[in-house]
């Protein structure tokens, strides 16, 4: 901050001595709203997903014991399962058993819905990071932009790519994806994670393969890693690009009608430096908050994005035990993507008021 | 026309029809000003003649399937070329503007009332209402909309009549903020007190006289969610959880298409293309009135 002309000595900010503990009790009943949102919005999930589970026209005891058991077999098979029990009693032992990380067997895979799920996570995490860095290098030069030639050729253009992010279904643009770059130009790899001839080469150690290749040493994989994921990636991307961009150029404008920027500019400042340093310097705390919705926004996109690309993570995962009707897992998954999706809105929430003095 | 012009705008209207078209003459004059919102008007007008005359515009039947014209490519007898059944795709995009249709209108009947009823209570009322209702809003708002229809859907079963109900379930919350906003600005006013003072019951107050107020900010947020509507239709089509075969919805002949798509490619992009018309259509339109009914919340969404 070489431009920074002082005037005076800095106004103080510290309060006067003898509020340090009222500060602190401030700080931890703030701590503790939050935790109770943060429960009670996990609690509601929870009791949408219960509900999810009960409404279902399949009944559970039934598919257990078979069409041919006697009534004595079937209210046995009941009792067993705690389906006699009141729905309050029935709700506090499944938030027992998801608290205890018991989210019930798949039927498909045969295997514990929670071990299912943490093996498939990572590939959605992979996908996604990647998007994100995606969208936010390209999505905020492109909002500033965009503000600061406001009205332009440019401008329409960035205007009209942001609209395209809300209209564009995301499996049709992976599948045109497909089409162009894979099958026509062959500029990246197909569907998947890696061709099949690299399948099983690098250990599973953190279930991203970028990681994993690396810390194997193996370069080859590596490659052919990237290679397939920097289409389903860019599309994602390209969503979180639109969304960014948009906000971004919002902000920027907001910030270039303020006085200190006209100030700014009457003193002379170079525009590049009143765009870049004095209108882009205040809202970075805004971006972060929609850089984080834009990250949670883009786990739920994935949900679509992986059944196009056959990418083997939890949007793959719940897809499929949609179509088998395997409800432990459709549950699992649901409350598994709610809770980051909620965890990743709270915290920059939080993260915004923190770091942003207006707002406290 | 001059003077017709003045009578539409004068600042004092002797009558209650001269105020309304005065209304109304000056918003579309607004409106017709932003080239993108005519755009956006004339995709959507296009979209209901299309819904509307179906039968008379499409070439083909929707469901008719002629195997000796499989998977051709687009050219003078069949504009979009045809599927794997030899069903001309252009008459199937054609009947497929009913469907997206009827999703969109029927999601807007059903979310954009109840939204506007709970936030409007909730405003009105105030103290443990106004936070249980909030709160179960606010729960439903911080979770992931397309998961939440998924699952709803995988529940109910898959079809276009759960398909709505689950997008439906998912997208009144947001309409029950804003109405509770709304409702928050002129709760304490004097027209709302004099009502009171009359007698006017809770329920009359309500209805007859906040959500009236409540319409138009409703208006822009329900045509700016059209687009999110017709896209989480679509994906659930894609899936196999919304439409069922025959019906030419466009998500579920994406999905067919996708067999096609590296070497038969118009079979699925055909469709995408007339969902993003059509959904740009409603975010031109939507940004357009948003600007001119509620300048001050400006370019936010």
């Amino acid at each position: 901050m070489s431009l920074d002309t002082r005037i005076g000595p800095e106004p103080t900010l510290s309060p006067p001595s003898g509020s340090g503990s009222r500060r602190l009790k401030r700080a931890v009943s703030a701590v503790f709203w939050f935790c109770l949102t943060l429960a009670l919005t996990f609690l509601g999930l929870l009791a949408i997903t219960f509900f999810i589970g009960r409404i279902i026209p399949i009944d559970p005891v039934l598919a257990v014991v078979g069409d041919r058991a006697s009534a004595q077999t079937y209210e046995a098979a009941r009792v067993a399962m705690g389906l006699d029990r009141p729905l309050p009693v029935q709700f506090l032992s499944y938030v027992g058993d998801i608290l205890t990380g018991n989210f019930g067997t798949s039927v498909s895979t045969g295997r514990p819905v929670l071990s299912d799920l943490g093996r498939v996570f990572p590939a959605t995490l992979e996908m996604a990071t990647l998007g994100i860095i995606i969208g936010v290098a390209l999505g905020v030069p492109m909002g500033v932009i965009a503000a600061s030639r406001q009205g332009s050729f440019v401008d329409q253009g960035i205007r009209v790519l942001g609209l395209l992010g809300y209209s564009v279904p995301a499996f049709w643009l992976g599948l045109v994806g497909l089409a162009l770059f894979y099958a026509h130009l062959r500029w990246v790899g197909g569907p998947g994670r890696l061709d099949i001839f690299y399948d099983g080469l690098v250990p599973y150690v953190t279930g991203i393969m970028l990681i994993d290749s690396l810390l194997a040493g193996d370069f080859d994989v590596f490659r052919n890693a990237i290679w397939h994921l920097v289409l389903p990636a860019s599309v994602l991307g390209f969503f979180s690009l639109a969304y960014i961009a948009r906000m971004t150029r919002s902000f920027m404008l907001d910030q270039l009608s303020q006085e200190f920027v006209t100030t700014a500019r009457v003193k002379g400042v170079p525009e590049r430096v009143v765009i870049w340093r004095h209108a882009f310097y205040p809202i970075r705390i805004q971006l972060i908050t929609v850089i984080a919705l834009s990250y949670a926004g883009l786990l739920e996109g994935s949900v679509m994005i992986e059944t196009v690309f056959s990418w083997p993570g939890i949007g793959n995962y719940l897809t499929s035990a949609l179509l088998n009707a395997d409800m432990n897992a459709v549950l699992g998954a649901t409350l598994v993507i709610g809770a980051v999706f909620i965890l990743i809105n709270k915290i920059s929430d939080v993260l915004y008021r923190v770091l942003d003095p207006r707002a406290r | 026309m001059a003077s017709a012009r003045n009578w539409l705008l004068a600042d004092s209207p002797s009558s209650r029809l001269q105020a309304n078209l005065g209304r109304t003459y000056r918003i579309s004059a607004a409106l017709l000003r932003n080239p993108l919102t005519v755009i956006g008007a004339i995709i959507i007008l296009v979209l209901v003649v299309t819904a509307l005359f179906a039968p008379w515009i499409a070439p083909y039947s929707a469901t008719g399937q002629n195997l000796s014209n499989r998977l051709l490519p687009p050219g003078a007898e069949h504009w979009m070329g045809t599927d794997e059944l030899g069903r001309d795709i252009f008459s199937r995009v054609i009947y497929g503007s009913q469907i997206t249709l009827t999703i969109v209108l029927l999601v807007a009947v059903i979310a954009a009332p109840l939204g506007l009823l709970i936030g409007a209570v909730s405003g009105y009322f105030g103290g443990w209402v106004d936070r249980l209702l909030m709160g179960v809003t606010d729960i439903f708002l911080s979770l992931p909309k397309l998961i939440l229809a998924l699952a709803f859907v995988a529940a109910l079963g898959p079809g276009i009549n759960n398909a709505i109900i689950a997008i439906a379930i998912t997208t009144w919350p947001a309409y029950a903020r804003i109405a509770r906003a709304e409702t928050l600005t002129f709760r304490n006013s004097e027209f709302i007190s004099a009502l009171q003072l009359q007698g006017a019951s809770a329920a009359r107050v309500i209805v007859r006289h906040i959500l009236p107020l409540c319409t138009s900010s409703m208006i822009i947020r329900v045509t700016l969610d059209m687009a999110g509507i017709i896209l989480t239709a679509a994906g659930l089509g894609f899936l196999g959880l919304g439409a069922q075969p025959p019906l030419p919805e466009w998500g579920a002949m994406i999905s067919r298409g996708r067999a096609f798509i590296l070497d038969q490619w118009w079979v699925a992009t055909m469709p995408g293309i007339a969902i993003i018309v059509v959904s740009l259509g409603f975010c031109f339109l939507g940004d357009g009135l948003r600007d001119v009914l509620d300048p001050k919340q400006g370019d936010k969404y």
